[in-house]
């Protein structure tokens, strides 16, 4: 079956002021496919996932050069709208940070600054995205409660539901289960099995048995290069090159 | 062994500290309590300031603070929002943070002298409560910058990353995240402000405060007393200064008294926030 290329990017070079964080990087991202980018810290993965969403606009030294591309546009294009981007691509961040307001106001923040107004709509968006976050069921009776008495585990449901809730194309997920408990993070990666059907989503993780189990193809990265890309099940039993079979097995990291 | 030494030493200093607020408000305490009763807190001065209350005083002091803090917290936190989620490092942020700086540094005497040449005279408002606030405001406008900048540097880049990440404008993301957040801090800095602005002299002899005024201000535009100047104005310049010295010392307990319990409110505000943060 042939899957949709969502977004690609071509011949990416980053760099932080000085510093070449991203070395020609090409990589094609597919439809209902989570991939995953692996790779020893610093290697460039966070800040490629960064890229996608153009959140590296944030940080004043930072420069891209190369194409990120969107359904065929190039995202860096200057007519491009970065607010209109970043609601086509979502992102969850490491450490789960909900808004100092209820749940409900947390979920409904994107609909809200994207300009619905309709109560109703708004509200059967957040029983959804919550839903689809498997949130709702724990939080039903409490959604007009502060989101800060979540547990962490729950918080980061809680993000992945905001994010969910302005209707994204594609899912950038940055280390979503490090700073969660084994529980947890099963959770997540069991959502993720449950989105991938409906979502583009691309994850990094430090940790390669979370890549092995819940991605279709594994990108490895190191130090700013893309050193090979598979799919997961080839790259961790069949690696072509010795740098990722070393990764891999734990002889550097 | 030194240690100890210098532990004493700082230990000593905190006393010291603490011990001079208790000993101002005792001495005021004790030379002024007999002159607070209903009718000092409820009514104007007679008999030449030598008998009757406070009560324009009272008035012309909370006018003056609360229009200081009108003009200053606007002014103030827009200021403080540009300083901290706008501005590009540079010379420009240099010089303007230097102006604030030396603002701050201004002594009162000089806001004085400034809002008497500037707002009573140029802008023709005359002696007035819109002068004195105009002039008091400009006196607390770094007071303010400084929590407020301070209140929105708390806040965590986290929620202004998360907000973007949804597509939110910067300007939305300090609306709606932001600013809500940094709330409680900048009220902290606002109370702190209203707090030095009503125990302020020197601003608002030339521009707002009179020896005497017979009836309490009707419009912006009217004169009238305040308790620093009234405080002043009875120990140096009243025809019978020993008679006034008990309504003297009374005035001074009221000061100090609204000054602390202001202080006091911001002070146990902060805390609760940083107790739950």
């Amino acid at each position: 079956m042939d899957n949709l290329l969502r977004m690609a990017t071509k011949n990416l070079d980053f760099h932080y002021g000085d510093f070449h964080a991203l070395h020609d990087v090409s990589l094609e991202f597919y439809d209902q496919r989570v991939t995953a980018l692996i790779g020893p810290s610093g290697c460039g993965k966070s800040t490629l996932l960064r890229c996608l969403n153009r959140m590296n606009d944030l940080i004043p030294i930072a420069r891209a050069e190369g194409g990120v591309f969107l359904d065929g546009r190039n995202i860096y294009d200057p007519k491009v709208d970065v607010v209109t981007l970043r609601r086509r691509v979502g992102m969850v961040f490491q450490k789960p940070n909900p808004f100092p307001k209820t749940i409900f106001e947390n979920v409904a923040y994107g609909l809200k600054v994207n300009g619905n107004k309709d109560k109703a709509f708004i509200s059967d968006r957040v029983e959804q995205s919550l839903r689809q976050a498997a949130l709702w069921e724990e939080v039903k009776d409490r959604t007009h409660d502060s989101a800060l008495g979540l547990s962490g585990g729950q918080q980061q449901r809680l993000c992945i539901a905001r994010a969910l809730a302005v209707e994204p194309e594609v899912i950038l997920m940055d280390e979503p289960a490090s700073a969660l408990d084994p529980i947890a993070t099963q959770k997540i990666e069991e959502l993720i099995h449950q989105l991938k059907k409906s979502y583009t989503i691309i994850i990094v993780t430090h940790n390669m048995q979370q890549a092995a189990r819940v991605s279709d193809v594994t990108a490895f990265f190191y130090l700013g290069k893309l050193i090979e890309v598979d799919n997961t099940k080839t790259l961790f039993t069949k690696p072509k090159l010795r740098r990722t079979e070393d990764y891999i097995t734990g002889r550097f990291g | 062994m030194i240690q100890r030494f210098m532990f004493g030493l700082f230990r000593l200093s905190a006393v010291i500290n603490g011990a001079a607020l208790v000993i101002i408000v005792y001495f005021l305490g004790v030379r002024g309590w007999r002159a607070i009763n209903w009718t000092f807190l409820s009514q104007p001065p007679t008999d030449a300031m030598t008998k009757g209350g406070i009560l324009p005083c009272i008035v012309g002091t909370i006018s003056l603070s609360l229009g200081a803090l009108l003009v200053a917290l606007p002014v103030g936190v827009a200021s403080a929002i540009y300083l901290n989620e706008y501005a590009r490092p540079g010379k420009a942020l240099r010089l303007i943070r230097l102006g604030i700086n030396n603002l701050a540094g201004v002594p009162s005497v000089v806001f004085g002298l400034f809002g008497l040449a500037f707002f009573v005279v140029l802008l023709k408002m005359g002696v007035s409560v819109l002068a004195g606030a105009l002039t008091l405001g400009v006196l607390t406008l770094p007071v303010i910058i400084g929590s407020a900048e301070e209140a929105l540097r708390a806040v965590p880049d986290t929620y202004r990353e998360a907000s973007l990440g949804l597509g939110a404008t910067k300007w939305q993301t300090i609306r709606r995240v932001v600013l809500p957040a940094a709330l409680p801090g900048i009220f902290t800095g606002a109370i702190l402000g209203l707090s030095r602005a009503a125990g302020e002299t020197a601003p608002i002899m030339f521009t707002a405060a009179v020896f005497y005024t017979p009836s309490l201000p009707s419009s912006v535009f009217d004169e009238i007393m305040a308790l620093p100047y009234h405080i002043y104005v009875l120990a140096t310049a009243g025809t019978d200064i020993e008679a006034t010295r008990p309504l003297q010392y009374g005035t001074a307990l009221v000061l100090i008294v609204l000054v602390m319990a202001l202080n006091l409110v911001a002070i146990v505000y902060r805390a609760r926030l940083q107790r739950r943060g």
